[in-house]
């Protein structure tokens, strides 16, 4: 792929800390008490082109934050290298704001405590391109003016404070402040999971309008799988850490070839299917302190073989479109 | 068969210095034993208030100030503080979003358990722990013999509000009160829970109220659905009907909003607006401002209960199929 806007390759990120009470517990037990590394990424490797938006989709912990986070620059990856357009990503080494890159925006689950509340929201969304003069400074306000336009605001509205503004408004004026950064790429994080349902549906449309007519690029991190089948392209699906399937959205939900994938659309409750049993994924979620061995789904995949406990699955081509990490789907699982 | 849990009318108002305002208004629904009512509503709409007046847990500045709360028959607003106390964690249980506010985090499980069992019931401590571990066993706890030495922070979140539901069905309560349960769990997680759940209904006969801001779970879980705006329930009515016929703008417009039920990438249907403020609510109906049936009369008459077959508040229901 040549176009491609962002390329991650074989990322990992690590974080080291001290053990938690409930692990010092644990650890007394079986003598331990060092730092407990926690395994959030671990090797991936993906592509997003131009134009598009990729779904990242995962339980609690699996590290879609963290890879939105490495993306942006606010982590560096422990291993591997994260590029866009060709060029590594600028990184805060040591919180200097300076360096960070302007190039990708991230956009957070909670509007409210990502606005300053004492600052009229106007200034909010000029702060960002006068520091890095990324707009002259006699424009600011006009153009201040036009991004609320955009998000479907009203130009006079950059005189209130956050706390005038429904939740609902104050995620339109979280993306004009991502949009006048002028960004290559943006990553949304669980965006629209804090909103109500009536909400949601405008949220999402803004989004799709801003995206087409600014052919914009998107990570779009969701829980909530009918909103990303909604606005994505293509979807990446994330098991503790680990990209385990990567297909284009309609492919995916018609077909999905990894288990947990099938396993994770089986109990989504959807609407007015009557549907009266939930096919639920047995067993826990396994901790990202000390993932089980070979593929780390196995303890709770229904295919599960012996190859599968001793061998992790490598991320491999199941057509031209769409790849998948398990053995089913390459060589078998004995 | 008669109700588990008759609630008429149910009217809960917060006396604050900005002013008053009605959280619960005119509420009324009634489950029958082994039944699953979801009672669902966006942010602010008054669930929780609901789950709380039933209890008998509202506390200043808010008040029931009108209505009637039946337990099998028994009338709780007429019972004494002792009473009450007696009736909660007996035949009446409530579970929390989060687990943490029924369990205690210094306490083995097993321990906690078996002082709630002894509460109500006079037993040794050794039969106390076996109900303990027969009820986590209900819910579905693997090895919970084991699970009862634990503390609450050794568990994952699902197993401690498994524990939470487990605590609520010691003593076989007619009703269960659950108030967004799953919402802060995962879905492969949520799905196990909503599962023993059904089962629970089916098995034992617990009539259970589900609150929930998530239509999908109702949807799949619930014989009943209220639909709850601004304090009020605007529809009720099975599952079937209110899913595949919704009557009331506002259920409609909710519906219709839900991505999956569109083609990937079109344009979803959105209700206009924001959730009201309930110390800034529109004369007449509630909903008039956001609704595109609203007509003069919905401004100067707030409407009242139709009822055929499913019940809605509007002046202008759609029509039924
Ligand atoms: N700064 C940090 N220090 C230590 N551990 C961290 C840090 N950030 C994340 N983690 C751990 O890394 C793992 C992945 O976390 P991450 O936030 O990326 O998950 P997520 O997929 O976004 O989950 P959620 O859906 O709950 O937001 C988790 O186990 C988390 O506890
Ligand atoms: N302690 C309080 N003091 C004043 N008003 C209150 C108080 N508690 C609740 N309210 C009012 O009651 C209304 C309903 O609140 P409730 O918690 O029942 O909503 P909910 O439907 O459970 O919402 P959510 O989905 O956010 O949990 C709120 O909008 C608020 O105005
Ligand atoms: S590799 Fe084995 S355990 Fe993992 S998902 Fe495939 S079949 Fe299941
Ligand atoms: S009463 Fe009128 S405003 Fe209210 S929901 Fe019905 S049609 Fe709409
Ligand atoms: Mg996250
Ligand atoms: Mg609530």
């Amino acid at each position: 792929m040549s176009q491609s806007l962002l390329s991650i390759d074989q990322v990992s990120k690590r974080f080291t800390r001290k053990p938690g009470l409930a692990e010092r517990l644990a650890g007394r037990l079986s003598g331990g008490g060092e730092p407990v590394v926690v395994h959030a990424l671990t090797d991936v490797t993906l592509e997003v082109a131009r134009g598009e938006v990729l779904g990242v989709v995962g339980e609690s912990g699996c590290g879609k934050s963290t890879l939105g986070r490495v993306v942006a620059g606010i982590h560096a990856p422990s291993d591997g290298t994260v590029m866009l357009d060709g060029k590594p990503i600028t990184r805060d080494q040591r919180g200097t704001a300076e360096k960070l890159t302007t190039q990708v925006q991230m956009i957070h689950q909670d509007p409210f405590a990502s606005l300053n509340p004492r600052m009229k929201v106007g200034e909010t969304i000029a702060e960002g391109p006068r520091y890095h003069k990324i707009i002259p400074a006699n424009v600011v306000s006009e153009r201040v003016g036009s991004l609320l336009e955009q998000v479907g605001l009203e130009a006079a509205y950059a005189d209130r404070l956050p706390h005038q503004f429904s939740g609902g408004q104050r995620q339109r004026i979280a993306i004009a402040r991502a949009l006048a950064m002028e960004p290559e790429l943006l990553v949304l994080d669980e965006a629209v999971a804090s909103l109500d349902v009536s909400i949601q549906a405008q949220v999402l449309n803004l989004f799709m309008d801003l995206q087409r007519n600014l052919g914009l690029t998107a990570l779009f991190i969701s829980h909530d799988l009918s909103v990303v089948r909604h606005v994505c392209d293509r979807v990446a699906i994330m098991y503790l850490g680990r990209l385990v399937e990567l297909a284009p959205a309609k492919d995916l939900y018609e077909r999905p070839l990894h288990p947990y994938t099938s396993a994770l659309f089986a109990s989504v409750p959807t609407v007015g299917t009557g549907k009266r049993v939930f096919e639920a994924i047995q067993g826990e979620i396994p901790s990202p302190i000390n993932p089980p061995p070979g593929c780390a789904f196995h303890p709770r995949c229904p295919q599960a073989g012996p190859r599968c406990r001793r061998e992790v699955p490598r991320l491999a081509q199941a057509d031209d479109q769409r790849t998948v990490a398990c053995h089913l789907n390459d060589g078998g699982v004995a | 068969m008669s109700a588990a849990l008759d609630v008429s009318g149910l009217t809960t108002r917060f006396d604050t210095r900005s002013g008053s305002v009605t959280a619960v208004d005119n509420v009324s629904f009634s489950v029958e034993p082994g039944r699953i009512l979801g009672l669902v509503g966006e942010s602010g709409s008054g669930k929780s208030v609901t789950g709380f007046s039933i209890m008998g847990l509202v506390d200043e500045p808010g008040q029931v100030v009108a209505g009637s709360v039946t337990v099998d028959g028994v009338d709780l607003r007429s019972l004494s503080d002792d009473d009450m106390r007696k009736m909660r964690g007996s035949r009446l249980a409530m579970v929390f979003q989060d687990p943490m506010m029924t369990l205690n985090p210094v306490l083995r499980i097993g321990d906690q358990m078996a002082m709630a069992v002894r509460v109500h019931r006079k037993m040794p401590k050794r039969e106390a722990l076996e109900e303990s571990r027969k009820a986590l066993d209900i819910v579905g706890i693997p090895s919970p013999a084991e699970r009862l030495k634990a503390y609450p922070h050794q568990l994952s979140g699902g197993m401690r509000q498994r524990v939470a539901i487990a605590m609520a069905l010691l003593h076989r309560p007619s009703v269960i009160i659950a108030d967004e349960p799953t919402t802060a769990l995962d879905v492969s997680i949520q799905g196990q829970i909503l599962a023993e759940v059904r089962r629970l209904a089916d098995d034992i006969g617990t009539a259970i109220v589900w609150v929930t801001h998530d239509l999908a779970v109702v949807s799949s879980l619930a014989d009943d659905i209220c639909v709850m705006y601004a304090g009020r329930i605007v529809e009720r009515g099975t599952a079937e009907q209110v899913i595949g016929n919704p009557r009331h703008p506002y259920t409609q417009g909710l519906l219709d909003s839900i991505p999956a039920r569109h083609e990937p990438g079109g344009h979803l249907p959105q209700i206009p607006g924001s959730t009201p403020q309930l110390s800034r609510l529109p004369s007449g109906c509630p909903f008039r401002p956001r609704c595109s049936r609203a007509t003069e009369q919905c401004k100067s008459e707030p409407p009242s209960d139709s009822r055929d077959g499913q019940i809605v508040l509007c002046h202008h229901p759609l029509e039924g199929s």
